[in-house]
């Protein structure tokens, strides 16, 4: 059978031609940055809906708010959109003065109009993200009354309480605020919904970037806003979703991309050796921790919640498993934050540990489910503090299921133990002491289910406090009342606060001012060039 | 003569009448299936023990908003009345929209099914022009060492993961070698520079005379396609193999033989002839397995597909996205069958 040899070569030729074509490969264009991703949580690009991480970044880049803050020091707040503020004596009043002779990418001038119709229209529309304004008293029906144009560049904003500054001010620099173009919008209207179903997948802004081109699950494409006052360096940034990490891996060290961004532990010590790869991080406003659900008799019991937060090898998770992308820390409210605690008083003590679980009657233990994502980094967090509860005698069952089901179970409060995260979803300290200190109503049917209610915990007087704390218009004494919710509720509350997030990136080393902020929406690529 | 006309005409109208049966038979196969599918789907997602709502609104939204989303969505209604308004809805043509994408899910399907439709085609054509001359081979060469090659790549391009396959191909071909482009369908250099009409980025791209596209898109195809083409050649192989062994042992092969004909033309022209026709199945279902999207071929490869689009919508309880995927690889199943049917009566005589 001459045949075999002769049908192998002429196959192995065929090959060898198709491919020749392609030998060699350019890098990455000079002008162009293109990162890898995940991206499949982005539904819209409407900054009155988006609440996802990929999205907010995408925002982060393309849009302008009202205020801005220091990503080196959050306190520092300044005007972005906004050129001077100042606040009533009554402190419910606040008036804006637009920069002048601003443009959208669309050429549109940027007017007082426009940032009042932005705002609006994100308490109108009324989608994931409308509470960050909502909270401040302003509804459907009277945002129109509330938030008013009061001059060609002048608008006021009238909130219903004297809240801290602080809180109105961080929350108009969050994307939700951020500033549309109101022409193009009602150019692009149908059945007055605000131009929403166009912009979900449109651009109306006037950041450092366009956003010319999103493929679900595919690629974003950003584009260099030519009105922008403080040009962009890059000619675009590309982002692809690239699901599988190795996959990002192998782009990256090929040149094929720049920035990975989704590489795990292993991956990153295997391309830090790469001399032409750097690594960037950042810590993020996102805290990991276990919700002990109080309907579970032996968990509702003090001695027992403090025991849990005596079993957990908070470094050895740190250092291994989390390695990159994440640090301890104990406290609600994550460093970076105004009034964050930063010390981090529990390790892990098998033998006061014990102690505590003889005091509460429990001398030999107890055995508990654990409701667990299955991802491979919260299940190898799991199958940790499984070894180290068991040396208490404690026998977790660790439970694993789809992240929308645990999620699901969680908020019908049906868990013994959760293991997940929290990202604040803007940047004062309220979004967390509002979930982990805070609960107006424990019973069954309540409506709101900050993380005190799913794990059916009654906060007592904290919730009280941490309404207070809204209004303390003192910044220092704000952050006091802060410390003080934060130590209430890691002596006693029913959350074993574990680590902050680091994210992490993998940055080709031509590659500078990539910058990675602490919230996802401060992910910044503006002033980004290459080498 | 009369006669012989009456009967030709005769001969029509059965002709006729059968042609009709089998296409009212073949439509009420495809509805059954259809709506079975849809029903059993549907049920199961309503069951799974996952909010949907929360896919849409997020953990964080308001209660007001959830109720608003779950409102929208048509769940606080009873499961049958829910059931019955998707049917009605799914018979004009409407699937819903994706709450992952928004989009309706027919245009979401559109989007990606071209992009599996690209890759599982050529994957089946490799697997099938080179599957079918190693399963004669090996069924010629019964017992040597070619049968024991032959067989020994299907077995190993059948149990070994595919994911795992591909990255080894990525890691040798395209970061080693770098004979291939890495993962994606296109390098984004070339991306923009044709503008999408079959969504098939090979035809798109040959079509518009961007030829510097097309080989990338060549090149950016060529090992997933291979890797699925190896894949459905180790079982296409396996498959022509016995069907060969079958077919070998038949007397008219040994008349052949003693009639003198050359082996050549007993191997390839008799004996495949007629094991070609039970193997039009084995390629159909081989086909419809890679139209229904491998995932994780997908997943490895950035590609786009409709594997990814299923799987993403099922983690994230997007039911009408799964339903429409369901229904369109249903439909896939039931063509593929249709045309293997046809293919047989074109091939064997005896089944007119």
């Amino acid at each position: 059978m001459k045949r075999l040899p002769k049908f192998i070569l002429s196959a192995a030729m065929v090959t060898a031609m198709a491919t020749s074509f392609t030998a060699v490969k350019a890098a990455t264009p000079p002008d162009t940055l293109v990162q890898a991703w995940q991206s499949d949580d982005i539904i819209s690009l409407d900054p009155a809906e988006v609440f996802e991480l990929s999205a907010s970044e995408i925002l982060g880049n393309t849009y302008e708010r009202l205020i801005q803050y220091d990503i080196t020091d959050v306190s520092k707040i300044s005007g972005q959109a906004a050129e001077s503020w100042t606040v009533s004596d009554d402190g419910k009043t606040y008036t804006f003065k637009l920069r002048p002779n601003r443009k959208f990418a669309s050429g549109n001038p940027i007017t007082a109009e426009d940032a009042v119709y932005s705002l609006q229209r994100a308490v109108a529309l009324d989608k994931s993200p409308a509470f960050i304004l909502g909270q401040f008293g302003l509804t459907k029906d009277n945002v129109k009354d509330k938030i008013k144009q009061t001059g060609p560049l002048e608008l006021t904003i009238e909130v219903d309480k004297p809240y801290a500054p602080t809180l109105v001010l961080y929350c108009l620099g969050n994307s939700v605020a951020s500033i549309v173009d109101k022409k193009l919008l009602v150019q692009n209207e149908k059945d007055s919904d605000y131009g929403y179903n166009w912009l979900k997948t449109h651009y109306a802004g006037s950041g450092p970037y366009i956003m010319r081109d999103w493929k679900a699950n595919e690629v974003i494409v950003l584009e260099r806003n030519p009105n922008y006052e403080k040009k962009t360096p890059l000619a675009r940034v590309i982002f692809r979703h690239i699901k599988e990490t190795a996959s990002q891996r192998l782009l990256l060290e090929k040149g094929d991309i720049d920035v990975a961004r989704s590489l795990n532990p292993e991956e990153i010590d295997a391309v830090a050796k790469n001399p032409d790869v750097k690594i960037q991080s950042a810590p993020k406003g996102t805290v990991y921790y276990l919700g002990l659900n109080q309907k579970n008799p032996n968990l509702a019991k003090p001695e027992v919640r403090q025991a849990l937060k005596y079993l957990v090898d908070y470094a050895a998770i740190a250092d291994t498993i989390m390695k990159y992308k994440g640090v301890v820390h104990q406290n609600f409210l994550p460093k970076g934050f105004l009034g964050a605690t930063t010390t981090n008083p529990y390790k892990l003590d098998v033998a006061k540990a014990k102690e505590l679980l003889a005091k509460a009657g429990l001398k030999d233990g107890f055995s508990v489910t654990m409701d667990t994502r299955s991802t491979a980094e919260i299940t190898g967090i799991a199958q940790a503090m499984q070894s180290t509860f068991a040396q208490a005698g404690i026998k977790l069952e660790i439970l694993p299921m789809d992240s929308k089901q645990a999620l699901t179970k969680y908020r019908a409060r049906q868990h013994d133990i959760y293991i997940g995260n929290w990202g604040s979803d803007y940047q004062d300290p309220n979004s967390n002491a509002d979930t982990f200190a805070a609960n107006d109503d424990n019973s069954d049917n309540a409506k709101a289910k900050p993380l005190a209610w799913r794990n059916a915990w009654d906060p007592g007087p904290l919730t009280a406090k941490t309404r207070a704390a809204v209004m303390e218009r003192d910044a220092e004494k704000r952050a006091e009342m802060y410390k003080e919710l934060q130590k209430a509720v890691l002596d006693d509350g029913p959350f074993v606060i574990f680590l902050q997030q680091t994210e992490v990136a993998a940055v080709r080393k031509n590659v500078q001012n990539f910058i990675l902020g602490p919230s996802f929406s401060d992910n910044d690529v503006s002033q980004t060039k290459k080498n | 003569m009369v006669s012989a006309v009456t009967s030709r005409g005769g001969e029509h109208a059965s002709a006729l009448r059968s042609f009709l049966k089998r296409a009212a038979q073949f439509v009420v196969v495809l509805v059954t299936t259809l709506l079975g599918l849809i029903a059993v789907t549907f049920f199961i997602g309503r069951v799974v023990p996952i909010d949907p709502v929360i896919a849409i609104v997020g953990d964080r939204a308001p209660p007001q908003v959830y109720e608003r989303a779950r409102a929208e969505l048509g769940l606080d209604k009873p499961l049958i009345e829910q059931f019955a308004i998707y049917v009605k809805k799914a018979v004009t043509g409407d699937f819903g929209n994706s709450v992952l994408t928004t989009n309706p899910v027919m245009t979401d399907i559109a989007n990606v099914f071209p992009a599996t439709l690209e890759l599982a085609t050529l994957g089946t054509i490799i697997g099938t022009l080179i599957g079918i001359p190693l399963g004669v081979l090996a069924a010629v060469r019964r017992g040597t060492l070619i049968d024991q090659v032959v067989r020994f790549l299907g077995l190993v391009g059948y149990s070994i993961p595919i994911f795992w396959l591909g990255l080894m191909g990525l890691l040798f071909f395209y970061a080693k070698l770098g004979w291939v482009a890495g993962p994606g369908r296109i390098d984004v250099t070339y991306s923009y520079l044709y503008t999408p009409v079959t969504g098939i980025v090979l035809i798109d791209t040959l079509l518009q005379g961007q030829m510097d596209a097309f080989w990338d898109a060549v090149s950016h195809v060529l090992l997933p396609a291979c890797l699925l083409g190896y894949f459905s050649l180790a079982y296409i192989s396996r498959m022509t193999r016995s069907f060969m062994l079958n077919e070998l042992a038949q007397e008219y092969v040994i008349a052949a033989r003693v009639k003198g004909l050359s082996e050549f033309r007993v191997i390839w022209r008799h004996a495949l002839r007629n094991a070609a026709v039970p193997l039009i199945t084995v390629i159909a279902l081989s086909y419809a397995n890679l139209l229904e999207g491998s995932v994780l071929t997908e997943t490895v490869f950035a590609w786009p597909g409709l594997g990814q689009y299923i799987t993403n919508s099922l983690q994230n309880a997007d039911m009408n996205a799964v339903l429409g995927g369901t229904i369109v690889i249903g439909t896939v199943f039931v063509l593929l069958n249709l045309v293997s049917d046809l293919l047989y009566r074109l091939l064997d005589p005896r089944t007119r």
